[in-house]
């Protein structure tokens, strides 16, 4: 008996320390988050002073405002969730058709362009800067906003993501409707979308935070100061005389917020969506 | 659907006509509902790709005419331009170490989260954190801890150990561009992989330790085999985005010292919009292609080997 629960408290103490050891690697994994806002935070000159002060010696927190109002990255975080949220609200819009005509929707080649859409996905966007650059051009809208949104709303993973949920709801659902005379499309938009905010939510979020975080397309394209989404925004004043490392931090802080606040929130959407990936890497 | 079945087995003229008709009517009702992806798709991806491989035969610098050269821009890459070779290795040299780091690291933190009793969501998160973030802020805030006299610096002062300058060494720097790559990335793969964990069956590995297995041959023999798809899965993803590497290179050190850390996607960058050379760029970005398309097949022809796949 004494010896049982020696070893029970034997594991409990492994249990422990187990979860301990695992908490400092995480505390070690978020020191440069730690150490971005420890540097927003304090005057540039106590940036690179040595020696190294790991907190400020006094909390600067106009240090923000200055970042967002002078600087001026209270416009490139408009910028940045003007061309997200417009990528989003297009990709969706597009998605739900398109996904809904390959699920429900019988007509000649459908397996074909399906397969099609697919194979697209393969393709690496860097591989299509140039020749999108030069439509882009073609079409008068470089450092528009139009010209930085349009070319990466249309991707094909959207219609393929809705049109594999769509297929899961039941016909029945539908069958009746069609019944009393309603349209397709009178269908999708009071049967099948409202069914499917699951899915829609993943396809929101993930192309949110992805334009939200592209670099290389806004930087090609926004050629004016003021057009600058806020990654473009954060290299423009890293090559100027005298860094001002504070303020920096302070807009890569600005610019990480809104994927941290999502990631924590929507942790159990996320995490579904990353096991279903899981799950399907068996088939 | 029992009434359309039973016409079906009954197939009486008008009802074929009427069929067909609905048919008609269906197939223009899908045409429209895909014409606004399909604008977008022949706009914005089949013409993109196309004009990709007619530019890279053709020497293009985005003022004037462009004149076809045929197979020229290929042959400069390969036998005369001397910045190729060197950035064609570094960034085969990236996406190996990377790759291989990435797993490592990634499938052990899966394993050590998925051993706790409480709060794995919680590690979860914070692991996954910078992959919901912009790369090049996550890459600015790793430049301010590598810059001279910056906290790196002072960590190894602390330990006594003499450094140079990370980001302008011709060794290190690339050694900086994995780190900051492996701290941003590392996140989705250890979610993934303990996801995966978290689907094998407890009976199994129960059924194992009663046959008196330990730990370490649990993990070998059940686990890792019985998460191998998902392994392959994630190898594979990891590649392609490796072998695309940009926003870190550009931040930290674009593609310095000389050419130490310039890879292809940098190369694009730099020839498409610096030197406006935007038929060599094209050419460039069909060999990136190539090595994607040729490290794909090779891991899908590796995986006989190691991946088990249960059917």
């Amino acid at each position: 008996m004494t010896t049982r629960s020696k070893s029970a408290g034997g594991a409990l103490a492994l249990q422990i320390l187990n979860h301990v050891a695992l908490g400092l690697v995480a505390l070690l994994f978020l020191f440069p988050f730690f150490w971005m806002v420890s540097n927003a935070l304090r005057s540039n000159a106590e940036v690179l002073a040595i020696p190294v002060r790991i907190l400020p010696s006094v909390f600067q927190w106009d240090n923000f405002a200055v970042t967002w109002t002078q600087l001026p990255f209270g416009r490139f975080f408009l910028n940045s969730l003007v061309v997200s949220g417009s990528v989003t609200v297009i990709t969706v819009f597009v998605s739900c058709l398109s996904g809904y005509a390959f699920a429900r929707l019988k007509f000649p080649g459908r397996d074909a362009l399906l397969m099609a859409y697919l194979g697209t996905l393969m393709v690496p966007a860097i591989m299509l800067i140039i020749p999108l650059f030069l439509i882009v051009n073609s079409l008068g809208m470089v450092n528009t906003f139009q010209g930085v949104i349009l070319p990466v709303a249309f991707g094909t993973f959207g219609s393929f993501l809705l049109r594999q949920f769509f297929l899961s709801i039941p016909m029945e659902l539908e069958e009746a409707a069609r019944i009393d005379g309603a349209s397709r499309l009178r269908i999708l938009v009071s049967i099948i979308v409202p069914l499917s905010m699951p899915a829609i939510g993943l396809l929101s979020l993930f192309t949110f935070i992805g334009q939200w975080n592209n670099f290389l397309w806004p930087l090609i394209v926004m050629t004016g100061a003021d057009n600058a989404t806020l990654p473009v925004g954060l290299t423009q004043f890293q090559t100027q005389q005298g860094t001002a490392w504070n303020y920096i931090m302070a807009g890569a802080t600005l610019s990480m917020l809104p994927g941290i606040v999502l990631a924590i929130i929507l942790q159990k959407l996320i995490y579904n969506s990353i096991a279903l990936n899981a799950g399907m890497g068996g088939r | 659907m029992t009434i359309a079945q039973e016409t079906a087995k009954v197939p009486s003229r008008s009802a074929a006509r009427r069929r067909n008709r609905l048919d008609i009517r269906e197939g223009r009702t899908a045409f429209f509902f895909l014409l606004p992806s399909l604008i977008g798709v022949i706009l914005f991806l089949v013409l993109p790709i196309i004009a990709s491989v007619v530019l890279s035969f053709t020497n293009w610098k985005l003022l004037g005419q462009p004149a076809f050269v045929g197979f020229a821009n290929y042959v400069r890459l390969f036998t005369v331009d001397p910045q190729f070779w060197p950035v064609l290795r570094n960034t085969l040299f990236f996406t190996a170490e990377y790759l291989v780091l990435n797993l490592v690291i990634s499938l052990g933190l899966a394993v050590w989260i998925s051993s706790l009793k409480v709060g794995q969501k919680w590690f979860r998160v914070i692991f996954f954190l910078p992959t919901f973030t912009p790369g090049i802020a996550v890459a600015i805030v790793w430049m301010l801890i590598f810059a001279p006299g910056g906290f790196f610096d002072f960590l190894m002062g602390a330990l006594s150990i003499h450094m140079p300058s990370v980001l302008t060494d011709q060794n290190l720097a690339m050694q900086a561009v994995v780190v900051v790559s492996l701290w941003a990335g590392v996140g989705y793969n250890t979610v993934l992989f303990n996801a995966a964990l978290d689907m094998v069956p407890a009976n199994y590995l129960e059924a194992a330790r009663i046959d008196g297995a330990t730990a370490w041959d649990r993990f070998w023999k059940i686990r890792l085999p019985l998460i191998s798809p998902t392994l392959f899965f994630g190898t594979v993803m990891t590649a392609i985005t490796s072998l695309q590497v940009f926003d870190q290179i550009y931040v930290l050190t674009r593609g310095g010292p000389g050419s130490a850390t310039a890879t292809l996607g940098y190369a694009i960058y730099q020839k498409g919009f610096q030197n406006f050379q935007m038929g060599y760029a094209s050419a460039i970005a069909w060999v990136m292609f190539a090595l994607i398309m040729a490290l794909t097949a090779f891991q899908f022809w590796m995986q006989r080997k190691w991946v088990h796949y249960d059917n």
